[in-house]
């Protein structure tokens, strides 16, 4: 078996790079910006390196205000060479303050970061994708790939067929059909792979051994994982340039929960926003829960676990960063707590019913920990909270289903109208009862 | 007796650019000395200073996590598939 390389293309736009190389999370170990993801002494994660210095003395509000609608407007930020990356419209999503939401959990300023209506797939991985595949092509990969519990594949298909990328997208088969559909219509090489999440981030392990192919969670995942960063820039700015006190995010294998922290953290250190320390709390499903449970059994490390829960964008039960998540979160005194599918499903229905947000079941999983918190006194009131909702209700259908009602059927006369409006109020008078007794 | 371990980019300058060897030993730890042997240095990339298998790595025996067998006193068995995996971002 022979180690394929990929061709190396020559730039063809202006470098302006503002990072410098990669570095080991752990062992400190640099390395130059190739297509590798781990130490070659320890297997520890690598990350980006930046020029902080360089970018204290060129980036202000001002000259982040006056780019583009999207993450790009934080490109200095982000592990890009080029000055015309993939740019599909991603990111600048609403922040939008819940207001009936928050009154219902009985807490005063809560605010919504709403990537469910993410461009152009409807989920916050448009913005790994972007940040991704903009430097697959500066590395030239000519082919692009990922392992995926949906949402990956749906925002790697699509952005990989506007940028004329190959791709070749891997899944576990048992997928819910609004994310094999809306990978499939993009044409990418959909593999359903019989096995779980973990399964199937395994085999592409083994694939990227031996085909030179850009994985944008594997070989390119020190680029692919900046990108979540712009999670934490867009709430910052949206907040009028100041740091929330709380943030409340789904996790699955912890990247995104740690990167928004990074990009708080970053911004502090050039001098956007003023320190503040913001606590970190994190959202797990009860049937793929690792992280909660370690940070309920006070462990220091995570013991994985075979998922079985609805919510299948977070069943990761091996999570590549859980350890920094659980650091994270004791360190800012936060929490990670889980809930069951049923509460999943409430948490949509309540997210929908209060603000007008349909997410998918990895939101569901965040508003019914926020709940959680909230009756457990574990969030202050008065504090300044940000939910982080990552992820569009209209692809995991099937989890709501049964659970939403049915439309009143009636013929085209008035009478059938007055008489099925006369039994919908008794019955929602009725609900309203059993709910407040 | 013998088994094939599928070896990760990051370690094949050590099995001369090998994606896939064959190796021999009774259970994984067994697997890690006689790697060692056939391909000095592997083995203190793989285990830390105490001899722990390192917390990046994972080591999967006919497709499951040696975590939830008998961690690296899982036993081997002719024509078996050990396949070593750093760990992965999330997806």
């Amino acid at each position: 078996m022979t180690q394929a390389t990929p061709q190396t293309l020559a730039p063809t736009c202006a470098r302006t790079a503002t990072f410098t190389g990669l570095k080991c999370k752990e062992c400190g170990a640099e390395y130059e910006a190739k297509a590798i993801h781990v130490c070659e002494e320890c297997f520890g994660p690598l990350e980006v390196v930046y020029d902080y210095d360089a970018l204290r003395q060129t980036v202000t509000r001002a000259s982040i205000q006056a780019g583009p609608n999207s993450i790009w407007r934080y490109r200095p930020f982000l592990p890009v060479e080029t000055d015309t990356p993939i740019d599909v419209g991603t990111g600048m999503t609403p922040l939008l303050q819940a207001n009936r939401l928050a009154r219902r959990l009985g807490i005063k300023k809560l605010y919504i970061k709403n990537d469910a209506v993410n461009m152009p797939t409807l989920s916050f991985k448009d913005r790994v994708v972007s940040v991704a595949l903009t430097r697959a092509k500066e590395l030239g990969f000519s082919t692009v790939s990922c392992a995926s519990t949906g949402n990956l594949a749906n925002s790697t298909a699509a952005i990989a067929a506007h940028a004329g990328l190959e791709c070749c997208v891997f899944i576990p088969s048992d997928l819910e059909a609004g994310k094999v559909l809306g990978t499939l219509i993009y044409s990418p090489t959909l593999m359903a792979v019989h096995g779980n999440y973990d399964q199937v981030n395994r085999l592409c392990s083994e694939v990227a051994n031996t085909h030179g192919w850009g994985f944008v969670n594997i070989n390119l995942r020190p680029y692919y994982s900046e990108g979540s960063k712009t999670l934490g820039y867009e709430v910052a700015e949206q907040l009028g340039w100041e740091l929330p006190d709380h943030v409340v995010a789904p996790l699955a294998s912890g990247s995104l929960f740690t990167k928004i922290y990074k990009g708080f953290q970053e911004f502090v250190k050039v001098g956007l926003v003023a320190d503040k320390s913001v606590r970190f709390s994190g959202a797990q499903a009860e049937g793929c829960s690792p992280i909660a449970q370690a940070f309920r059994e006070n462990r220091d490390f995570i013991s994985p676990v075979k998922p079985n829960t609805i919510a299948k964008s977070l069943a990761i039960g091996n999570p590549a960063d859980g350890v920094y998540a659980l650091d994270l979160a004791h360190k800012t005194n936060g929490n990670i707590e889980s809930v069951n599918d049923q509460e999943i499903i409430a948490g949509i229905k309540l997210l929908a019913e209060t603000e007008g947000i349909f997410t998918e079941t990895a939101g569901g999983t965040t508003i019914a920990v926020l709940k959680k918190l909230v009756e457990a006194g574990k969030i202050n009131p008065d504090e300044t909270t940000v939910v982080y909702i990552t992820g569009n209700g209209l692809k995991t259908q099937e989890a709501v289903q049964g659970y939403v009602g049915e439309p009143l059927t009636i013929e085209p006369k008035l009478e059938a109208f007055e008489r099925a409006w006369e039994r919908a109020q008794t019955l929602e008078r009725l609900e309203w009862q059993q709910v407040s007794v | 007796m013998s088994v094939k371990v599928l070896i990760p980019t990051p370690l094949q300058k050590f099995t001369r650019d090998q994606a896939s060897i064959e190796c021999s030993g009774g259970s994984i730890t067994e697997l890690l000395d006689q790697l060692e042997q056939d391909f000095p240095g592997i083995k203190a990339r793989l285990c830390d200073e105490q001899g722990n298998l390192r917390r990046f790595i994972n080591f999967y025996v006919n497709s499951e996590d040696i975590r939830f067998l008998d961690g690296p006193n899982t036993a081997l068995n002719a024509g078996d598939e050990v396949s070593i995996v750093p760990a992965v971002a999330g997806g």
